[in-house]
């Protein structure tokens, strides 16, 4: 049996290296916090401008109503679907490897939808009149239109935001207690007392906190499956050729796992180096991360194989026309760039020497990525530039300066968020380690218990 | 505000909608005295775009400037559009000879894929077969616009009457009072005049009678020097648009219709994009083509 997490890390060594991330920070926290808050500038510089001046400095047109606010926001919410694969469906799969990275995939979760959030309300133009989208009951009776997909889309997010935070939230209990055990002074001990709700870690809570757990975790996984499907009915259930495709729902959610999959690896390798937790994210974990990613990769080559087939054989000639202009148009770089990055480049991470060699693997995860936002880009953009007829054929509405700073700021947005929570709530989950410790330890003595009885067995012979 | 109450109104508000039940406009279900329709002769069109213009003037229309015309934003809720044939050579194509011309507006779908999809209801089916739009609570999520296969809803892209300023003093004074001038953010599209329509129709029971045709014209029609465009009411066997539809047998309730159907007959009448089934209003009749004469 290899060395998996080192049997030997002593309890207390788990919250003392834990803790550490939470203290001052090192040199390269700070670049990229600063980094991270230049490309928030950026976007919030070009939507003040946008905002002033109108949604024309987009460069949108008639067909071309949708750009990058709407590929990006789809984005970001299939980007926050791995933290609840990793956390609830390997939760319930009792797999021990998700132990020390589910934290910050789950907090990757939170932070992409808020992300996401924010992107409904950049496209809107008027950004606070995403309210009148929001399913509620209301004393004006202006209802809400319930056939359109964008209305479910509302729910479907808001449900999922709201129990993804309840869910990290209530994860971090028995951890926040710990901070608010070893913390002895200032604004900090206050808020994770708060926080803590009382934690005494006695058998009662431990107990109803399983189960509140499990409950969630259970909750989490329809949902995480019914979002992205909706974001597809955006597209499915609407008439517009290359976008009419059946297979779009799970081609979404695939498509989802796969780069909040991707995603994991990205910040596990950030986050390894960035707080030195070479001990708890060991390169293992990255391995199984990896081969998930992997086989995600492989279930969504085949969704855009179904979607290429069914599109070509169903003799639809608008939709053929989409396809053959993404394939051979003036998108045809990004296209076969989504194929190359979404399709081929995940062999790399067949190679059983490059799934733990860190920057292969730190290349490959954010190019699968960028193949992502491709591949979300190429469902929305040229279905605009190539509709049914030949006048809504508009071939020279290119996005401008204006989106892809808000989109190039997103990034920064997400990082900043996620950066900060890092300081504030530990990003590895110690109690989980520890039983993780725990169960392997208990495994190891078994197994020299047996080896003992064995020789003790073969002496009396 | 309980949950049955929400839906019981919300069912109430989505049923004058006459596609409900059967897939296909059912008037027996969903009577109505009126419903607003359209024919485009387009052998009459000479594109001279006297419609268009009629239209920025008659429903307050932001000219937008050369510049954003050719970034597309153009508010043009009548549009001329032009096709040359590709037999004729490429040099042809895009040449001032030879164009065919296709006036092109809200077709006014009585199964409207913008009105199914829109998050806040903006965008409904009114009684008298339009599909109409309220400004005032449209969020400008623009699915309508994505999910039109006529790609004929306008979005305001910038604040045109104060920013942009397209109408300073005194061209403020021109603007139709009958309707409001839109902000930004807010999408529009042709409503096939409804500040006219409704009058008409107010007017007409007043008077204790039916619209007729001598009651309303759209602003187009009434600018079109040809007499290419007939408005009116396809319920009212009297009116001219019910006689072109029926002398074409157009039937508003098929996807296919009888020209397409049978071969070697002389009708003219067919909708644009029709076996989408949106069942549009709005009936073109072929141009006659010279090798046809």
């Amino acid at each position: 049996m290899g060395k998996d997490i080192r049997e030997d890390i002593a309890w207390a060594q788990i919250n003392k290296d834990v803790l550490k991330s939470l203290e001052s920070p090192r040199k390269l926290y700070w670049v990229i916090l600063l980094v991270a808050i230049a490309m928030v500038g950026v976007a919030v510089g070009c939507e003040i401008y946008q905002y002033n001046v109108g949604l024309g400095v987009g460069n949108f047109d008639n067909p071309n109503v949708w750009g990058l606010y709407i590929a990006t926001f789809i984005f970001w919410i299939g980007m926050s679907h791995s933290g609840t694969l990793l956390s609830a469906i390997l939760h319930l799969m009792h797999a021990d490897w998700r132990k020390p990275i589910y934290r910050f995939a789950e907090a990757m979760t939170t932070f992409s939808l808020m992300t996401a959030g924010l992107f409904v309300m950049v496209h809107l133009g008027r950004l606070w009149q995403v309210y009148y989208a929001l399913p509620y009951p209301s004393e004006r009776w202006v209802w809400p239109n319930f056939q359109s997909p964008l209305l479910w889309d509302a729910m479907a997010i808001f449900t999922y935001l709201s129990s993804s935070v309840l869910f990290l939230y209530i994860g971090s209990i028995p951890d926040l207690a710990i901070c608010r055990d070893n913390i002895h002074q200032g604004w900090r001990k206050k808020l994770y007392t708060l926080l803590a709700l009382g934690w005494e870690g006695t058998d009662r809570q431990w107990r109803n906190f399983r189960v509140t757990y499990l409950t969630i975790a259970c909750f989490l996984i329809p949902l995480a499956v019914s979002v992205h499907s909706i974001v597809a009915s955006d597209f499915a259930m609407s008439q517009q050729p290359g976008w009419h495709i059946t297979s779009f729902p799970p081609y979404f959610v695939a498509g989802a796992l796969y780069s909040g999959c991707a995603a994991i690896i990205t910040l596990f390798i950030i986050l390894r180096y960035v707080f030195r937790f070479e001990e708890y994210m060991t390169l293992p974990i990255l391995k199984k991360t990896v081969r998930l990613t992997f086989a995600i990769a492989m279930v969504w080559t085949y969704l855009n194989c179904v979607e290429f087939a069914a599109t070509w054989y169903s003799h639809d000639v608008a939709a053929k026309a989409v396809l053959i202009e993404k394939a051979t148009g003036r998108f045809a770089p990004f296209f076969w760039g989504m194929i190359f990055c979404g399709s081929v480049l995940p062999f790399v991470m067949m190679v059983k020497k490059w799934q733990t060699n860190i920057p292969v693997m730190f290349a490959v995860s954010l190019l699968l990525n960028l193949g992502m936002w491709l591949e979300r880009w190429m469902i929305v953009a040229p279905t605009f530039s190539h509709g049914y007829y030949p006048w809504t054929w508009d071939e020279h509405m290119w996005p401008s300066m204006v989106q892809w700073g808000i989109v190039f700021g997103s990034f920064g947005w997400f990082t900043l968020l996620f950066m900060v929570f890092c300081k504030i709530v530990p990003s590895v989950s110690m109690y989980e380690v520890k039983e993780m410790v725990y169960h392997r330890s208990l495994a190891l003595k078994k197994e020299e218990q047996a080896v003992k009885e064995e020789l003790a067995v073969k002496g009396a012979n | 505000m309980s949950v049955s109450n929400l839906l019981e109104n919300w069912s109430k508000f989505r049923h004058t909608h006459p596609v409900d039940d059967k897939g296909y406009p059912d008037w027996e279900a969903y009577p109505s005295d009126i419903k607003w329709a359209m024919a485009i002769d387009l052998d009459a069109c000479t594109g001279c775009n006297a419609c268009s213009v009629a239209c920025y003037a008659e429903n307050n229309l932001p000219v937008v400037g050369k510049e954003k015309y050719s970034h597309g934003q153009a508010m043009h809720w009548m549009r001329i559009e032009r096709y040359w044939d590709e037999s004729a050579g490429v040099g042809e194509f895009g040449a001032d000879k030879g164009a065919r011309f296709l006036p092109m507006m809200c077709q006014q779908c009585e199964a409207a894929p913008c009105e199914t999809v829109c998050p806040v209801g903006a965008t409904n089916h009114t009684e008298d077969g339009l599909n109409s739009q309220i400004y005032n609570r449209c969020i400008g999520s623009r699915y309508c616009s994505a999910n039109c296969p006529y790609k004929v809803r306008y979005f305001n892209w910038y604040n045109y009457p104060e920013q942009e300023k397209v109408w300073p003093e005194p061209l403020n004074q021109q603007l139709n009072p009958d309707l409001t001038v839109r902000t930004k953010g807010v999408m529009e599209k042709c409503t096939f005049c409804k500040q006219r329509t409704y009058t008409a129709r107010n007017n007409a029971k007043t008077e204790g009678r039916q619209v007729q045709d001598s009651d309303v014209q759209t602003a187009c029609q009434e600018a079109c020097p040809v007499g290419a465009i007939t408005f009116g009411n396809l319920h009212n066997p009297e009116s001219q648009v019910a006689k072109q539809w029926q002398s074409q047998q157009v039937d508003l309730t098929k996807e296919v219709q009888e020209k397409d159907e049978k071969e070697g007959n002389r009708l003219r009448g067919y909708r644009i994009l029709e076996e989408l089934r949106p069942y549009p209003s709005v009936m073109y009749l072929e141009r006659v083509r010279e090798s046809a004469v």
